[in-house]
């Protein structure tokens, strides 16, 4: 940058110039307000006011937390619990009236299902999916099969409780392992397999001996999933005549399950959620598709 | 740049010295990059333009203050406020007109349509906005009136603040500043009005139960009015306002804008010099040099150096020029609307031209009448319910115990109107499936309810028993207005598996 002595004037625009050259383009002096000046040193004087009143400075093992002790953290519960209280005309509703007058009330109905809807993303979709889709081993809720009921009673007392969970009131209930502890032979429970995929009317082999398989799933599975093998819900024994699968219908995963057994677990959540919570739960999971009356 | 002017009012022109290198320090103190503000005396003046100016501001003031207070009977369901905008219950009314959030677009529309007439208004006759409508202008206009009714006109005010604080002084100030913000108070509290119903608002406001964000948005635009309006004044228009800038790229030679018809003024002089000259046979113009159309100006320039950035446009200095000229008796405009082109026209001794259509007129009108004539068509016919339908992801599809396969919707229905209505809901295109909605008894003939002003969400299962449905199929679940027998329908897929 060359630099000229003297502020010249432009010949052009009659502006006069800073003086500054680079490559023989000159500046043209517009100065700006001198309040433009000030309003600069005001916003200057303005950050030291977000020193003092807000943490600002790290020090060595904290940082100068400000005089209106202000956190981030202590902000955000109190917004939940202005929200809380917001929604407490509500919800205190939810909590008073039985799950029945919930369904039968369509205010209440659609702030249990728009309440429970966000505590379902919360809680239950990384098992259940997002929409109660289910995975394999992790039934789908949208559907009307039940292992455990689906009437509102059955569902709210499965999230209260849990299904083979640490709590007192947990629903029990396993599916033996026959094979890895020995309480069948290998060669019987490829036939029990595959009788129980006759039981739902699935393909299999023609020289299969469902006689003996049907002799066998007496003495060994009807116990708990009843003579037509149409399952118990005392004993969340599922319905092995219907479509659906928890965990698939080819042989090879009934084999599995016969040998290594069943007993997937599902938390008891009155430990995590207060009761609110749960019966807006229970509402939307009924109203998923399955819920039974 | 008109070159005639330029080529005969030459400026002051000192020739760069030549250029040497020269690293020495980067400051030599005679550089002023901040300048002062130079205060403006605006000079009260009376005439066509003024009395334009006062009618728009009483018209546009008065709307401001008193709409909150319009009554507009909607019914028991809706608020009784002519224009009021509604944040809690994200609803905006306009007299008969209600918009939703989602129907945005008409205010998407309404910004098109303003920028149009902003273009529009600056291709016919420049800065109409800045000079007469403009916000900023409108309260400056006002402030300063005050300022002259208490403190005095020009000279008076310029002999004050050159005199020593003396008690008339202070006790005028005093009073000057306290009226300023007593303006500026009832525009932050008009603001607030048009959030809320305007009457309860104001004794709520008055007994000190308002809401705090009211205080707050009334110190805001308290604050805001009485430091624009009160001290930046010009300035605001000068430094902050992007529109001068703009309209400055989007002017012609054909805008009309306010001009010295310096072809007419020039050269300029005492009316005895003038005599003089005219004697000697030598060219005399019209202006006087009186500096009435500096006095006058808001923003402190003289119009005679021509178009500037300045200059909004306000008309005033054609009013000054026009009554010393009436004095004296020469013709008036010597100072007027007018238009580059008419001035080289003159030069040129031919006939005045005005064009007022040409491409860009056109293109800008024939925006806002096809963009306010399709906002127009969308408010006639759009319809007072609607539905909208939203399909499960996960799962897509449901086998059921039986093998039937059943699909999820969230079918969203919205009733604008102000009491609550009932529809049937219909299922087109899947025949022999069974239709659910969540919370009503199965079997029963699919009523929705929808309370005044409101969306409802229904969560509804349709389940097909044949069977064999194909991957996908096009589906419309339609609404019937149990009264008006009103239809809305919505589209979707019924999924089930492949190759089922």
């Amino acid at each position: 940058m060359a630099r000229q002595q003297g502020n010249d004037i432009d010949a052009l625009t009659g502006t006069e110039t800073t003086g500054h050259v680079w490559d023989g383009i000159r500046e043209l002096n517009t100065p700006l307000p001198r309040w433009w000046l000030w309003l600069f040193y005001v916003t200057i004087v303005w950050s030291i006011g977000y020193w003092i009143v807000y943490p600002a400075w790290p020090l060595v093992s904290s940082y100068t937390t400000g005089y209106f002790n202000w956190h981030s953290r202590q902000a955000i519960v109190e917004d939940l619990a202005a929200l809380k209280a917001k929604r407490a005309t509500m919800t205190d509703r939810i909590a008073q009236t039985p799950l029945e007058g919930i369904l039968a009330d369509s205010a209440l109905l659609d702030f249990a299902r728009a309440y429970g809807r966000a505590a379902f993303a919360d809680n239950c979709a990384p098992c259940h999916g997002a929409g109660g889709g289910g995975v394999k081993g992790y039934p789908n809720l949208n559907d009307d099969d039940w292992l455990w009921g689906g009437k509102l009673e059955d569902i709210v007392q499965t999230i209260r409780h849990g299904i083979r969970a640490a709590d007192n009131d947990t629903r029990q209930g396993s599916m033996p392992a026959f094979g890895r502890d020995k309480m069948m032979e290998r060669g019987d429970i490829l036939v029990v397999a595959d009788y129980v995929r006759s039981l739902a009317r699935l393909q299999v082999p023609a020289n299969t001996d469902l006689a003996k398989g049907q002799k066998l799933f007496a003495e060994n599975c009807v116990s708990c999933h009843g003579d037509n093998g149409k399952g118990n819900r005392e004993l969340g024994a599922p319905d092995l005549t219907d479509q659906i699968w928890l965990y698939g219908s080819s042989k090879d995963t009934i084999i599995e399950g016969l040998m290594n057994g069943r007993g997937a677990v599902m938390p008891a959540w009155n430990q995590r959620l207060d009761d609110t919570t749960i019966k807006a739960l229970t509402v939307y999971v009924h109203t998923l598709g399955g819920g039974e009356k | 740049m008109d070159t005639a002017y330029a080529e005969r009012k030459p400026k002051e022109v000192v020739t760069p010295k030549k250029e040497g290198f020269d690293p020495g320090p980067h400051d030599d103190g005679n550089v002023p990059l901040y300048a002062a503000r130079k205060k403006v005396y605006p000079q009260s003046v009376t005439g066509t333009f003024r009395r334009i100016k006062w009618t728009v501001l009483i018209v546009t003031l008065g709307i401001y203050y008193l709409l909150p207070f319009v009554r507009w009977n909607r019914g028991p369901n809706a608020p009784d406020q002519a224009v009021l905008i509604d944040f809690p219950g994200r609803r905006f009314y306009f007299f008969f007109i209600e918009i939703w959030p989602q129907e945005v677009y008409f205010f998407t529309g309404l910004l098109i349509v303003a920028a149009m007439a902003l273009f529009l208004m600056n291709a016919v006759a420049g800065r109409l906005w800045c000079g007469y409508l403009c916000p900023q202008t409108v309260w400056t206009d006002l402030f300063l009136a005050i300022e002259r009714l208490v403190e005095g006109d020009r000279r008076a005010r310029m002999i004050a603040d050159a005199g020593p604080w003396t008690f008339e002084r202070v006790a005028r100030a005093a009073v000057k500043h306290f009226l300023w913000l007593m303006v500026a108070w009832w525009t932050g509290g008009a603001w607030v009005l048009y959030f809320a119903d305007a009457p309860t608002l104001v004794w709520d406001l008055a007994t000190g139960y308002a809401p705090f964000i009211a205080y707050l948005w009334i110190g805001i635009l308290t604050c805001t009015t009485y430091l624009l309006a009160g001290h930046m004044r010009e300035q605001v228009c000068t430094y902050m306002c992007p529109w001068p800038r703009i309209q400055a790229a989007l002017t012609d030679e054909h805008a009309l804008n306010v001009t010295y018809r310096y072809d007419r003024g020039e050269p300029r002089g005492s009316i005895k010099k003038s005599e003089q000259l005219r004697q000697q046979g030598l060219p005399a113009g019209d202006c006087v040099d009186c500096m009435q159309c500096v006095n006058v100006c808001p923003t402190g320039i003289d119009i005679r150096n021509g178009a500037q950035l300045e200059c909004i446009q306000c008309g005033l200095c054609i009013d000054a020029c026009d009554s010393v000229m009436t004095r004296i008796g020469r013709p008036t405009r010597l100072i007027g609307y007018d238009s580059d082109i008419n001035i080289e026209q003159r030069l040129l001794g031919e006939e005045r031209r005005f064009q007022l259509i040409r491409p860009r007129t056109v293109l800008y009108a024939s925006i806002i009448a096809v963009v306010g004539s399709l906002m127009l068509y969308v408010l006639l016919t759009r319809h007072d319910f609607s539905v909208a339908v939203i399909h499960d992801r996960n799962p897509v599809f449901v086998r059921l115990t039986d093998g039937a396969i059943r699909n999820g919707y969230t079918l969203r229905v919205l009733n604008k109107r102000l009491e609550p209505r009932r529809f049937a809901l219909s299922l087109d295109g899947l025949a022999g499936s069974v239709v659910e909605v969540a919370g009503l008894p199965l079997g029963s003939s699919n009523i929705l309810e929808v309370g005044p002003d409101q969306t409802r969400e229904f969560r509804v299962l349709v389940s097909e028993y044949t069977f064999s449905p194909a991957p996908s199929t096009a589906i419309t679940f339609h609404l019937t207005d149990i009264e008006s027998e009103e239809r809305a329908s919505a589209s979707d897929n019924f999924r089930a598996p492949q190759g089922d």
